[in-house]
């Protein structure tokens, strides 16, 4: 039985998905969060949470399926506790990304796509994750592990086996599961926004170089003449 | 020589910079304050007049875009924030997000009122779960505050704010992709024109614009054009990060100035890894050609880089030294690019399917010499013939690599396979 069938269950997730719909102008346009709602419950998107998304929006199941299918983070099979993601994209995979991958598949034992049989390992090469200055970089359940090697990487997927806390290094204190990211990516807050660093070292790389050598942006209340002459006089 | 200038991450190295009570601390909000006792034209046409230009990779003039939207147009307008940061080696909007989301926040308050929209979105990517929290905490913060929401500080200004995650595709980053994508279908680019200034969000005027664009412009009222121009060249004004990643010792995002060089940068940066040599660097992301050694005094504004044969983009300095075999990373960007292909029109989607498969045999050293005008037949084919610049973009490396390591892609035919090892790339290789 699906879990869209049980009535308790459904009538939760039908407040959700009214209040998802209620952020937008027009209906249509939650179809992405409640999507991430549906993967949220069950951990994928199945044709149940297809369906489900179909019946709150008034459209079909096969509009819906055209959306599910062309989004790589909706995931069509049970997806594992913790997604790890691998960036093999060019910078990544040049730094080290390509041997962190080859390393993880052999120590879970699995093949891209592929999930551990105790369910709580599924592993996928990902696309450039907007992290190029930590390279090589690992997502978990979409937070940043950053700078990762082959050791590092294998250590945390048996943590993440073994139930250990784990910490990502840009995030909050604890990771959280699958299913509750996918409930965050929904719209929904789990109340984490004000833990974890602000910035990684990277992110502050220039503003330390400033800092050292006593450059600012200009200073406004100073006429634009005057702050030609400091430039100048930099060059010297 | 060039110095740098943080502005959006000037507050970055204080541990509480996301939160409201910091960026006040840092004098924010001051220029929505200030914004709202304008009048929305003048808004406009300050930023017009400060010479910012779209800092997502096209480079368009900010003002002249917000300048576009019909005035007789009865339907709602719409702020659209690009925060769907994808192209590979741009990483500057989302530690921006982190670190700093009311920049954003307060971009958006403004840019909204000149524009005169009471909705805005911010379409952010969903692989960044931590960045998502922060930029929904920041928006939550400003609502309680009285600085988003009704009557927006007292000024009888209503804005609406809604954060909308992604769900995994490049394409999206592409602008009437990403609105189909907020309108809830699949993210396919469309014809233009009609351009969303004209019929965007639901066939009604919309602005979209890219974070790093959106969160300049609280300084650029608080400041002045004058001061804004004070900063970068003539046709490329203002400030932007300089994202360094690769074989450089201190990777990172650099605040500096346009027109710096990636010379200037290097030095602040630490230089290429000890022991090794700069061989080839994007200069805006994977969609812009690369460039070499040659081009280290290459002033880093839209005008020179174009004129040296690539593009400034995003400012996705991606470096590699001297172990990095170029074949490899090409095929590996083409890879991608054929993955992303959102498969509607046929150049694009059939053109880098191929391109794949042609790369990979090079590699192997299983190719011919002909591959390489094969390559450049279907680039051919690509650039200017696809629907939307995801294809355009996908021909910058292929061309740009042909053109300047001809001879490495003969020399894996001559090994029967790749001639580098890879191992030395990694930043655990390196030394060794």
């Amino acid at each position: 039985m699906s879990v869209f069938s049980d009535e308790t269950t459904r009538a939760r997730l039908e407040v959700d998905a009214k209040e998802i719909i209620a952020r937008y102008p027009r209906e249509r346009s939650a179809l992405l969060p409640l999507l991430h709602l549906v993967q949220a419950e069950e951990g994928y998107v199945s044709a149940d949470g297809i369906a489900f998304c179909a019946e709150q929006l008034g459209i079909t199941t096969a509009e819906v399926t055209a959306v599910a299918t062309f989004y790589t983070m909706y995931k069509r099979r049970p997806t594992g506790e913790y997604h790890v993601g691998v960036c093999t994209n060019t910078l990544c995979a040049v730094m080290g990304g390509d041997e962190i991958f080859a390393a993880l598949k052999e120590h879970l034992g699995i093949g891209n796509d592929e999930t551990t049989e105790d369910g709580k390992v599924s592993l996928e090469h990902v696309e450039c994750n907007a992290a190029c200055d930590f390279a090589p970089v690992v997502m978990v359940n979409w937070e940043f592990f950053d700078n990762q090697t082959p050791d590092s990487a294998k250590s945390l997927v048996d943590d993440l086996r073994l139930g250990r806390d784990v910490k990502p290094t840009r995030g909050p204190d604890r990771l959280c599961t699958w299913k509750q990211a996918s409930r965050v990516l929904a719209g929904f807050s789990d109340g984490l926004a004000t833990q974890g660093a602000q910035a990684g070292a990277p992110s502050l790389a220039g503003l330390d170089v400033a800092r050292r050598n006593g450059w600012t942006a200009p200073d406004p209340a100073r006429p634009a003449a005057e702050r030609a002459d400091d430039v100048e006089g930099d060059a010297k | 020589m060039t110095t740098l200038t943080p502005v959006l991450s000037r507050n970055w190295d204080r541990p509480d910079s996301f939160t409201l009570a910091a960026y006040r601390e840092t004098g924010g909000y001051q220029a929505l304050r200030k914004a709202l006792t304008m009048e929305p034209d003048a808004i406009v046409e300050l930023v017009k007049s400060s010479g910012l230009r779209g800092r997502g990779g096209a480079g368009f003039p900010t003002g002249m875009k917000w300048g576009f939207l019909p005035k007789d147009n009865p339907n709602p307008r719409y702020l659209v924030v690009n925060a769907d940061e994808s192209e590979p080696g741009t990483c500057k909007d989302i530690p921006l997000l982190l670190a700093n989301p009311h920049a954003l926040v307060e971009g958006i308050a403004i840019a909204s009122y000149a524009i005169r929209s009471n909705t805005a979105f911010v379409y952010v990517r969903g692989e960044v779960l931590h960045v998502i929290r922060r930029l929904r905490h920041a928006v939550a913060e400003a609502y309680e505050a009285g600085l988003l929401g009704r009557d927006v500080l007292g000024s009888g200004f209503d804005l609406d704010v809604v954060v909308h995650a992604g769900a995994g595709a490049y394409i999206c980053g592409e602008e009437t992709a990403l609105l189909d994508s907020l309108e809830g279908y699949r993210g396919q680019p469309r014809l233009k024109p009609p351009f969303p200034a004209v019929a965007g969000l639901y066939a009604s005027p919309t602005v979209v614009n890219n974070v790093e664009s959106i969160a300049s412009v609280p300084s650029i009222v608080a400041n002045g054009a004058e001061w804004f121009t004070s900063m970068g060249t003539e046709k490329s004004a203002g400030f932007g990060f300089f994202s360094l990643s690769g074989h450089v010792t201190r990777p990172g995002q650099y605040e500096a100035p346009l027109g710096v060089t990636l010379r200037e940068l290097l030095d602040m940066a630490g230089g290429i890894r000890a022991g090794h040599e700069l061989k080839f660097w994007t200069p805006g992301g994977s969609s812009t050609p690369i460039f070499t050694a040659d081009h280290l005094d290459t002033p880093l504004d839209f005008e020179s880089v174009g004129a040296a044969g690539s593009m400034l983009g995003t400012r996705a300095l991606q470096i590699f030294d001297e172990t990095t075999c170029v074949v490899r990373a090409v095929g590996r960007w083409i890879s991608f690019y054929a993955h992303e292909s959102c498969g509607k029109c046929t150049p694009c989607r059939e053109g880098n399917y191929w391109m794949v498969q042609v790369l990979e045999r090079l590699e192997d050293g299983r190719g011919t010499e002909a591959d390489l005008d094969r390559l450049l037949d279907i680039c051919d084919n690509l650039l200017g013939r696809s629907f939307c610049a995801l294809g355009d973009g996908a021909t910058s490396p292929v061309t740009s690599s042909i053109k300047y390591f001809r001879q490495e892609y003969l020399d894996h035919l001559e090994h029967g396979g790749c001639p580098f090892d890879h191992a030395k790339s990694t930043v655990w290789g390196g030394g060794r």
